[in-house]
């Protein structure tokens, strides 16, 4: 279908060309990226992604069977176990992620909502994450909801967001936050793919000024494992003008 | 002249759909691949390190580890000393007891919308409940406020200078129906009776335990142990957990600031906390438009590191 569809009516019909012609399938589903993106600093967004789908399935299991579960079953200890372990790695690539993406001033060139969707994603995900500590139904969950409260009723929040009430919690943690978290995360990634890969500070307006550039094409860079080795032999220099 | 830092759209080339060379790229097998390395790396953790389950602290096993404790606390409940009876909103009206900052009272804004009165919640409704302190609960509630205070105020003294806090040791005074409420509440906490008599306060299939864990954090053993496990907050507080895990290491920026001696130690610590975390992620939210955070990345050069091959390859300006 194409993003410039003479015949699009109505509401539904505009609402496709603006879309399609926002994100073409080639976009949303790219099989190239630009050559720079070579580098290790680019797995951290997928793994955080992935590392989201183990929390998401792992928390399923544990909510279905409910909070006790895992204090009397040794593959709730399990599942458990997996939980907390993908939530650790979650943050541990996303916090890389957007560490990296500062260093690069990944804002640059209209790309400041995607920035900014990446910022709400991660403080959302630090919500949901305390909410899930608040549910261990344990000491620590015990001894975190005595903590908590203090700060929380300090700015007048404790009255509605009780971290000593299980329901409430729950609710918070396996409804609200990660509704909230996978919608920003979604929109993240969809500004990431209209926006394509931010390009080197400085860059060029292509890969003319690149040693062995001219005519040839360059020998595989290092890169991470999300790229081919094989580098395509796009014309150099053609869109100077 | 050097490309802009800013995130407007322009002309610049970051604005524009790259024109230069490309590299195959399979969007669906990367995230297979690393969907598999990442389920992978969690069996492995959750293998070897599984995850932290340290029992919950009840009130049973409180009074059945240290009854002198529970009988200092209980009596502070009776008193209105504790800090549950003193805590003020959202809990109870004590006057002068929120966190502000300047004339700003945040803590004031919900009212009491978790009512809790220690005295009655803690000690003498669950009292109610059973005959064997029946006489000790009348003479109470016919006693003025007054009295009620003198009475526990007396017995809490003498409780501090007995030997180890032990009520059997305590030197004879005035003490009114305080030693047998307090002696009778122990007895209800030990058999386990007390921890569903506070909860079946706000009916019998409430999920909600602000009561329970309020009178335990009134006593020092909850605390005592939270201590020994590094888990208060000058020891980092909640980012921590039992055992050897990372916890909530992300927590770390707002943990750092209760170590700083000027905040931890001020009386509006948790607004002031709360606070400079709110402005510091409001700051990382807009770095795109902070004139100078936006331009760090250039002036110390990391992305030289992401971007090695590209700029290696640039010819000599």
């Amino acid at each position: 279908m194409s993003a410039q569809e003479p015949d699009a009516t109505g509401w539904t019909g505009h609402a496709r060309r603006w879309l399609l012609k926002r994100l073409p399938p080639d976009k949303l589903l790219p099989d190239d990226q630009p050559s720079y993106v070579a580098s290790w600093i680019y797995v951290f967004g997928m793994g955080a992604i992935a590392s989201l789908v183990y929390i998401v399935a792992s928390g399923l299991v544990l909510s279905l069977n409910g909070p006790a579960w895992y204090h009397v079953s040794a593959l709730g200890r399990f599942v458990n176990s997996t939980h907390l372990w993908s939530v650790e790695l979650f943050f541990l690539t996303m916090v890389v992620h957007l560490w990296g993406k500062y260093w690069m001033a990944a804002w640059r060139g209209g790309r400041a909502l995607t920035w900014m969707t990446g910022v709400i994603a991660f403080l959302a995900s630090i919500g949901a994450a305390f909410t899930g500590y608040l549910l261990q139904t344990n000491l620590d969950s015990q001894w975190i909801a005595f903590e908590a409260k203090d700060a929380l009723n300090a700015v007048g929040v404790g009255a509605w967001f009780n971290v000593a009430d299980l329901g409430q919690i729950f609710t918070w943690h396996i409804v609200l936050l990660p509704l909230a978290v996978g919608a920003v995360v979604a929109l993240h990634v969809v500004l990431v793919r209209m926006h394509g890969v931010v390009p080197p500070i400085d860059a060029a307006e292509t890969d003319a000024q690149l040693s062995g550039a001219h005519g040839t094409v360059l020998p595989p860079a290092a890169a991470g494992p999300q790229e081919s080795d094989e580098a395509l032999p796009v014309p150099v220099g053609s869109a100077t003008s | 002249m050097s490309a802009p830092m800013g995130s407007r759209r322009g002309s610049d080339l970051a604005s524009r759909p790259w024109a230069g060379r490309t590299r195959r790229y399979d969007l669906f097998k990367e995230l297979a691949v690393g969907t598999a390395v990442v389920g992978a790396l969690v069996l492995v953790l959750s293998f070897a390190f599984g995850s932290p389950d340290d029992r919950a602290i009840t009130l049973q096993s409180w009074a059945q580890a240290a009854p002198a404790d529970f009988i200092a606390t209980s009596t502070a409940e009776l008193g209105g000393t504790s800090d549950s009876a003193t805590y003020g909103p959202p809990y109870n009206h004590t006057k002068d007891a929120t966190q502000t900052f300047g004339p700003i009272d945040l803590q004031s804004f919900s009212g009491v919308r978790l009512p809790v009165d220690a005295a009655r919640d803690f000690v003498i409704g669950p009292l109610s409940t059973t005959p064997s302190a029946r006489a000790a609960v009348a003479a109470w509630s016919s006693a003025d406020a007054a009295q009620r205070s003198s009475w526990a105020a007396a017995y809490a003294a003498a409780l501090a200078k007995a030997p180890s806090g032990d009520p059997a040791r305590v030197a004879a005074g005035s003490y009114g129906p305080v030693p047998a409420l307090t002696a009778s509440l122990l007895g209800m906490a030990k058999s386990g009776a007390l921890d569903g008599a506070i909860r079946n306060e706000r009916g019998s299939t409430s999920l909600d335990a602000t009561r329970t864990t309020l009178f335990l954090g009134d006593g020092a053993y909850f605390n005592d142990l939270a201590s020994r496990l590094h888990l208060s907050g000058d020891q980092w507080g909640v980012m921590n957990e039992t055992g050897n895990y990372p916890g909530q290491a992300w927590l770390w920026l707002f943990s750092l600031w209760y170590q700083v001696p000027l905040i931890g130690n001020a009386a509006n610590a948790d607004v002031l906390v709360i606070g400079i975390v709110g402005v510091l992620s409001l700051l990382l939210l807009l770095v795109p438009f902070i004139p100078g955070l936006r331009t760090l990345p250039r002036w110390i050069p990391l992305h030289r590191l992401v971007w090695r091959d590209y700029y290696s390859k640039r010819a000599p300006r």
